[in-house]
């Protein structure tokens, strides 16, 4: 086996056990996954990364039955309130994806798996929630 | 010119061609059929014309209001070209209009057009890096690989089922079934509408049983793609006193003209927040008009999924707050009901070739307002609101009016 690679920079795996962490806004707290040049809610330029919680509530769902080519369907794609603050898109993984398995306010915890691997044998690490 | 800034604008004339395919058409004769038609049903012509503004999303950078000079007419006026995303049209509207409320026209044309043939399913998927064979982290979230799929999804049908979902967390009694009605109604007025895209009618059980796409939203609760274009003449209202007696009895009033884009919202950053910059556009017309919501004797709002026209019957205030669920069940929406919405067939059956959607429902309206939509006219109608979303977001509300002769 080879080396592991978080497959978006916001998924830490080498920190204690893996975590979701966001820009976080000096001033005012506002929190993004992505680099920001500065706040969009209220323009300060500096930022600090911060842990996100790992349990959290589905505050919304959907589950995609046709998708591009490749992605393998049917899953389940949901926006999760994050306990502690945050809201966060993944798939909702380790159920079956049936409207009856997933429900609106369920709760969930982060878990990870294997994405793809490179041709050097490095696999691309993906973060998702499952039942709690 | 007008110095007049302060006035209203006024739908002089409008036109749409059918949406649908039109293999045989390039996209400026679909644009030139719908301008020559509007500039004839305002009793103008091209040459009254101090601005033009052109809408047209997949062909944004080619130029389309020049092109559409060359086959209608090179008067060498100012071309604003548009794009919006699903909000394009609406755009072109709002450039001409300002242009006339800035005096510095008198009189625009607006064309909003599209051709997108078969083009599948749309949005913000992530890019596809399948020929990197070592993995790196690229891009502002370092990712390793597109994560469509696999990080939740940004495909259309899904991202506006989210929302519809969301709606029904916060507010609850909102289920698959209402969803699934708003389609069902849609689909059945368009069978009135000999421009709609599709005029076919649905029962509630096959929109439901259709193929799904994204749970909650059926093949039928989703819009197609297809081709179109829609066109005004808007001019001003100092302008109009001027024109004849039969141009101003058919001439529409547009009471509210207002557009917004997204602020900041916690969610809004992983899930496209498509109420607030509604529910701030709505709240604005109304007061600029001066209406209020229960007034509307029709409404043509994006229904680009069934998802999404739920709950912009909140958003636009046609129902109480967390009331859009009760709103459809009580048949508020349907073109007997309370309100009427998308008495067109909406996006969901009348079409959305995204460039014309946003000129083509302020047609809708005004064709409803002037006493002229046959069979599916709503008696009597004097005041209309239209709605568009692009996402991203861009949201423009208008109110249309027809006061009395």
């Amino acid at each position: 086996m080879g080396e592991q690679i978080p497959i978006v920079d916001y998924l830490v795996l080498d920190d204690g056990t893996p975590h979701l962490v966001a820009q976080t806004c000096t001033e005012c707290g506002a929190q993004y996954f992505d680099r920001r040049n500065a706040c969009a809610k209220c323009g300060k330029r500096s930022f600090e990364v911060r842990s996100l919680g790992d349990g959290g509530k589905v505050r919304s769902f959907t589950i995609v039955h046709r998708a591009a080519p490749g992605v393998l369907t049917p899953y389940v794609s949901a926006i999760v309130d994050l306990e502690g603050g945050g809201v966060v898109k993944a798939n909702v993984v380790n159920v079956e994806p049936v409207p009856a398995n997933v429900s609106l306010g369920m709760p969930v915890r982060l878990t990870t798996f294997v994405a793809g691997t490179d041709d050097d044998g490095t696999e691309a690490v993906a973060f998702g929630y499952e039942p709690a | 010119m007008s110095s007049s800034n302060g006035d209203n604008v006024w739908i002089l004339g409008a036109s749409m061609t059918r949406f649908g395919r039109y293999p045989d058409k390039d996209l400026i004769d679909l644009g030139a059929d719908a301008a020559m038609d509007a500039l004839d049903d305002g009793g103008v012509t091209i040459h009254d014309m101090d601005v033009l503004g052109a809408g047209s999303l997949f062909e944004a950078m080619s130029g389309v209001g020049q092109r559409l000079q060359k086959q209608i007419g090179q008067t060498g006026i100012p071309v604003y070209n548009v794009a919006n995303a699903c909000a394009t049209g609406a755009t072109a509207v709002r450039a001409v209009s300002m242009a006339i409320k800035a005096g510095e026209a008198d009189m625009g044309l607006v064309v909003g057009m599209e051709q997108m043939g078969k083009q599948g399913l749309l949005g913000g998927a992530g890019k596809a890096r399948s020929e990197k064979h070592v993995y790196e982290p690229a891009g502002r979230y370092g990712s390793v690989m597109g994560v469509e799929g696999i990080i939740g999804t940004g495909l259309m049908p899904g991202v506006f089922a989210q929302a519809g979902m969301e709606y029904a967390n916060e507010h609850g009694g909102v289920d698959f079934e209402q969803f699934a009605k708003v389609a069902e109604k849609n689909h059945q007025h368009s069978t009135l509408n000999p421009l709609a895209q599709y005029q076919k009618p649905f029962t509630l059980d096959e929109v439901m049983n259709a193929e799904m796409m994204s749970y909650p939203n059926t093949l039928l609760m989703c819009c197609p793609t297809g081709d179109g274009a829609a066109a005004l003449v808007l001019v001003s209202e100092e302008k109009l006193q001027t024109l004849s007696a039969e141009q101003r009895k058919r001439a529409v009033k547009i009471s509210a003209s207002v557009m917004t884009s997204d602020e900041w919202t916690e969610s809004d950053q992983v899930q496209p927040d498509v109420s607030t910059l509604t529910r701030r556009a709505a709240d604005q017309a109304y007061e600029t008009a001066g209406v209020d919501p229960q007034d509307l004797d029709l409404v043509e709002l994006h229904d680009c999924f069934a998802t999404a026209e739920l709950i912009h019957y909140d958003n636009l205030s046609l129902c109480g707050r967390g009331e859009a669920g009760k709103f459809i069940d009580e048949g508020g929406p349907w073109r007997d009901g309370k309100i009427p919405v998308n008495v067109s067939g909406g996006l969901i059956s009348k079409g959305h070739p995204i460039g014309a959607t946003g000129a083509a429902n302020l047609y809708e309206v005004a064709t409803h307002l002037r006493g002229e939509a046959g069979d599916r006219q709503i008696e009597g109608a004097k005041v209309g609101l239209t709605h568009v979303i692009g996402l991203g977001s861009a949201c423009a509300v208008h109110i249309l009016e027809k006061p009395a002769a």
